[in-house]
């Protein structure tokens, strides 16, 4: 039974599914001698589907731990009847973990030991278990911490172990309560990322993903549905889809006004709730299609000849992830080297894999003169910003444009802050592609020096300099 | 010192259940009191070797050694017990309140009290022979110890963290490894601070049980307690003396080579999320540390055995469901029913016979009674007034010099172990010297054995006053009366109470050893509770001992409630300092 408000409709692939657990008119009352009953959650239907992380946002009183334990087994509802692929929760033999928020480590054992400890009440034989935890912890990032105790270690790497813990026994379903309340903020946005790596990785098993929280932004940042409940008693305020892709701008609109819409529910408990703002319009971060101006990666022309030098070292193709490795770099770093690369044309990504194209071989198999040209090339052919920087410069008389003008064009489409950043990387490509000169002191972009340009034009193409052509 | 967690004895005063149960477990009690002794009585004719105690001093490390394997055989005996018990009662919620109220009461119950019944019993399983009376012994300084760690062990069980416990449950551990790799390793801390604690009330009891008389019988045990008594009956000084250094000698090893060991390793098991910069160092661990052998055996042994174990139940049903921890709680068997009936009736039967018994004690006895509980009563508390007066300036002193803290605290923790018993002998015979009577030295002997309790509380409390709160007061200049009554006083109030209501325990049970001695060729004894329980035994009147016992026992329970309970509120309100 699907939830009863569904304001933006849910993929087709969703709906067709059976949820994982079904909760059926679950509720939570406790009978006081003197007959009154204080009811904690009223009667609630929710269901939580494959391929989706859930998340349940509610002010504090509104049942949410409650309801999370009673989703998951560990409290039985006083009325209704929770299902786990249709059959009774209590009966069935389910696979879920819990992430705590206060990590729930045993201060006694050693990570490992801690890692180990649900696969040892799965009976399972010790090579097998330490092997498998071994490679958990690699893959939350705390390889060399095994023989460390939970004393030793900050709040986000307990919470780590908490993660390798929960997905070493390989739940269907892992819930979250609160997991990252009680870490510093820049730990806390770390570990959302690298969650949402693992997930759209599938690097887990985990069909879904339920997550309770009180903080707004949390939960439209990872989660493609949200529950909003209200309290006394708990019941579902609102249950609605985030469909902005995947990775989400706090700063864009969309983002902002499905925030504002959940905080007008939250602070007007008596007040029905609107519909979930509409949300098709929201322009995804890398999809060019819909901007003026492409978002430049910021990485520098250097990096990318480096990387396609490598690619093709390799054959011309590789796994981005054995790539990063390679390079001892982490994944975010290399991210935006390949983004500039395909952006340019010189390689393609396919299912994780970078191939190299054409372009990118004869780019990676130049000397350094010619690197320059075919980069030249590939900027002005792809790049809309240097496209028009150069034109412009061409255009005017004096040959100098003030860096405001384009700054002003930016300003429409990015924040301030990245209008700056898109305007250093322009700026670095530009001048790498010798298309122009940039006068830091003026700010003013300026075109190369005649006299370099002829002498550039005549020996390669001897052909008339381009202040001439008119 | 750092006291982790308050004595278990304190703990009572956080129960909130009806006086009807205190009842009704009381009854019980006494319907098993009254049909042991009935029975028990029917043995006694049979006789019992009685063995010689020796004087000389070639003697003691023999009976050093007995007593050693006596107090050993009884603290196994105690620990497995409190766990069993305690396991029992903070996981089936039927039986929790029962079985603590139970606990609650037999805690206020001195043990010379179980004397009778225990010896009587264990006379009646193993009639004529000697063992009987060893088991008896046994079992004896097992009341002694067994309370306190089942009230431990039963309490760690129940502050275990919910999240914790959750994860235990959704991961879907067996009992198995749940105890060995939560609850045991949770509890741990506060049964080796509780099991010193103990051990030296077991002490306490051995020396005074070893050889007593019941009616016209007399029984002797090989052991120190016995030649302690002996040289206290002939006078002989020497011999009191030597058989004092052997138990402060065995009190300083065991340490050295048990406790400390023990508590610098379960720190291991301390429940904090920060590495702590004081911890407690001990030679031998570090010794057993680098041998090879016993860093890495027991490691491999344990995991030897228990991976098998694991498989196995790994396929038993608890280890592929979720059990909710809220689950309703199964309807009662008909044997549950039949089994409650039962003990209402032996119950109600209980009250009746003791009823029958107590009306065989005529009135000048009962007047006699009432004099002595009101004179205990008076006793125990002037020797807490006096333990307080000094305890606070010295631990507040102590604890708040960290250097003077890390010296003091093992020579006191020693000095608390050695029982009172094996000294207050000498004490007497001095006093008896200069003239004085066992008025005062009652007040003595109780102030001996529980004003260490106050002093380590205390000092546990100074420790733990902020140091912000108290640069606050240097900060404006508090003046000493001010310091006082604004920081300090408040700032140790729960501690204090805990130490006071633990000393206050111990003091009624001191109180029956510290009113009744045999000494040389006289009998010393004062008005009070517990000469009248002592001379009961000695001669063999059963209804007075239980008349006795059950006035110790109320007015240890009452103060519980209306004092302590009340006081403890307090501390927990408005004197706590964390939110």
């Amino acid at each position: 039974m699907l939830p009863v408000d569904l304001p933006n409709q849910a993929p087709p692939s969703a709906l067709a599914a059976e949820p994982i657990i079904r909760a059926e008119k679950i509720e939570k009352y406790y009978a006081q001698p003197s007959q009154n009953r204080i009811q904690v959650i009223s009667a609630t239907d929710l269901s939580i589907l494959p391929g989706e992380i859930l998340a349940l946002l509610g002010p504090s009183g509104s049942g949410k731990s409650t309801m999370l334990r009673m989703l998951s087994g560990l409290s039985t509802p006083t009325a209704g009847q929770v299902y786990w692929h249709q059959k009774p929760i209590a009966e069935a033999e389910i696979n879920v973990s819990i992430v705590f928020q206060s990590f729930a480590l045993f201060p006694w054992l050693t990570v490992l030991e801690n890692v180990e400890a649900p696969l040892q009440a799965r009976g399972v034989e010790p090579e097998v278990r330490r092997a498998r935890s071994m490679k958990m912890l690699d893959t939350v990032g705390l390889d060399g911490f095994e023989a460390a105790y939970p004393k030793e270690l900050s709040g986000g790497m307990k919470q780590r172990v908490g993660f390798a813990r929960a997905l070493v026994v390989e739940p269907e379903v892992l819930f979250m309560d609160e997991p990252f309340s009680a870490l510093d903020v820049l730990t806390a946005e770390n570990l959302r990322s690298e969650l949402l790596e693992l997930w759209a990785n599938k690097t887990m098993p985990t069909k879904a993903v339920f997550l309770v929280t009180h903080n707004i932004e949390e939960a439209v940042l990872l989660a493609d549905r949200i529950v909003v409940l209200g309290r006394n008693p708990g019941h579902i305020r609102t249950d609605f889809r985030v469909q902005l892709p995947q990775p989400r701008d706090r700063k864009s609109e969309a983002f902002t006004q499905l925030v504002d819409y959940i905080y007008k529910v939250l602070t007007r408990p008596d007040v029905v709730p609107a519909q979930a703002p509409d949300q098709h319009a929201a322009p995804a971060v890398r999809d060019q299609r819909q901007m003026h101006y492409q978002m430049l990666p910021h990485a520098r022309p250097g990096g990318v000849a480096g990387l396609l030098e490598l690619l093709l070292d390799k054959g011309g193709r590789d796994d981005i992830y054995h790539l990063a490795n390679d390079l001892a770099f982490e994944i975010d770093d290399l991210l935006p080297i390949v983004d500039a690369a395909q952006l340019l044309g010189f390689l393609t990504v396919e299912e994780g894999d970078a191939a190299i194209t054409r372009g990118g071989s004869e780019f990676a198999n130049s000397e350094i003169l010619r690197q320059k040209e075919l980069f030249r090339v590939a900027a002005v052919d792809h790049v809309l910003l240097l496209r028009q920087i150069r034109r412009a410069l061409e255009a005017k008389s004096d040959h100098t444009v003030p860096e405001e003008f384009f700054l002003d064009m930016l300003d429409e489409q990015f924040s301030e802050e990245e209008c700056l950043r898109q305007m250093e990387t322009a700026v670095t490509w530009g001048r790498y592609a010798e298309l122009f000169d940039f006068d830091a002191g003026r700010r003013r972009f300026v075109l190369p020096d005649a006299s370099e340009e002829d002498a550039a034009a005549d020996s390669a193409k001897d052909s008339p300099g381009p202040e001439d052509s008119n | 010192m750092n006291i982790q967690q308050p004595l278990a004895r304190s703990l009572i005063t956080a129960r909130t259940w009806p006086v009807f149960m205190d009842l009704v477990v009381a009854s019980l009690a006494l319907a098993a009191f009254i049909g042991v002794v009935s029975t028990g009585v029917y043995w006694l004719g049979k006789p019992v070797p009685v063995v010689p105690i020796s004087n000389s001093i070639s003697a003691l490390p023999l009976y050093a050694f007995y007593s050693i394997v006596r107090m050993s055989i009884a603290y196994l005996l105690s620990l497995a017990f409190a766990i069993g018990y305690g396991y029992t009662a903070a996981y089936n919620k039927r039986v929790e309140p029962w079985m603590v109220a139970l606990l609650d009461i037999l805690q206020s119950i001195p043990v010379l009290s179980f004397l009778p019944p225990v010896v009587l019993a264990m006379v009646a399983l193993v009639p004529g022979h000697q063992m009987g009376i060893e088991m008896g012994v046994i079992l004896l300084i097992f009341t002694g110890q067994v309370w306190n760690l089942a009230f431990s062990f039963y309490s760690s069980l129940k502050s275990i963290p919910k999240e914790m416990v959750e994860a235990t449950r959704i991961y879907r551990y067996s009992a198995w490894q749940r105890f060995f790799q939560l609850e045991m390793p949770y509890a741990a801390i506060g049964l080796v601070w509780n099991s010193i604690v103990s051990v030296a009330g077991g002490w306490f009891a051995l020396i005074a049980c070893e050889m007593f008389t019941m009616g016209d019988r007399s029984f002797q045990l090989p052991g120190l307690g016995s030649y302690l008594q002996t040289a206290t009956a002939n006078g002989d000084i020497k011999a009191l003396v030597s058989g004092f250094a052997v138990v402060i000698l065995i009190v300083v090893a065991t340490d050295q080579v048990i406790w400390r060991p023990l508590i610098a390793w379960s720190d291991k098991f301390k429940f904090e999320q920060v590495e702590s910069a004081d911890r407690v160092t001990s030679p031998v661990l570090e010794l057993l540390r680098r041998s090879n052998l016993f860093s890495s055996l027991p490691g491999r042994v344990f995991a030897k055995i228990e991976e098998p174990i694991f498989r196995r139940l790994a396929r038993s049903h608890e280890c592929q469901v979720v059990q909710p921890l809220d689950q309703d709680e199964p309807k009662p068997s008909p044997l549950l029913w039949v089994l409650a009936a039962a003990a209402l009736a032996a119950a109600v039967w209980g009250a009746m016979r003791a009823v029958f018994m107590l009306s065989s004690v005529t009135w000048p006895e009962l007047r006699l009674l009432l004099e002595g509980a009101a004179a205990t009563f008076l006793r125990v508390n002037v020797a807490l007034l006096i333990s307080a007066a000094w305890t606070v300036p010295v631990g507040v002193a102590i604890g708040l010099n960290p250097k003077l803290a890390r010296i003091v605290q093992p020579v006191a923790q020693v000095m608390a172990s050695v029982p009172a018993t094996a000294f207050f002998p000498i004490l007497l015979i001095g006093l008896v010297k200069i003239g004085g009577g066992l008025g005062i030295g009652s007040i003595a002997l109780m102030l001996l054995g529980t004003q260490w309790y106050i002093l380590f509380n205390v000092i546990a409390g100074a420790m733990s006053i902020p140091s912000d709160l108290r640069e606050v007061s240097s900060l404006f200049h508090f003046t000493r009366w001010q310091r006082w009554t604004k920081l300090i006083l408040p700032g140790i109030f729960p501690y204090l109470i805990t130490g006071m209501v633990t000393a206050s325990g111990g003091a009624w049970n001191a109180s029956v050893f510290a009113e009744y001695t045999h000494l040389a060729d006289r009998t010393l004894q004062t008005v009070g509770l517990g000469a009248q329980i002592d001379a009961a035994t000695d001669s063999g009147r059963f209804p007075l001992l239980l008349l006795a016992t059950i006035m110790i026992s109320l007015m240890v329970v009452t103060m519980n409630r209306l004092v302590w309970r009340r006081l403890y509120h307090l501390a927990e309100t408005r004197f706590k300092l964390e939110g």
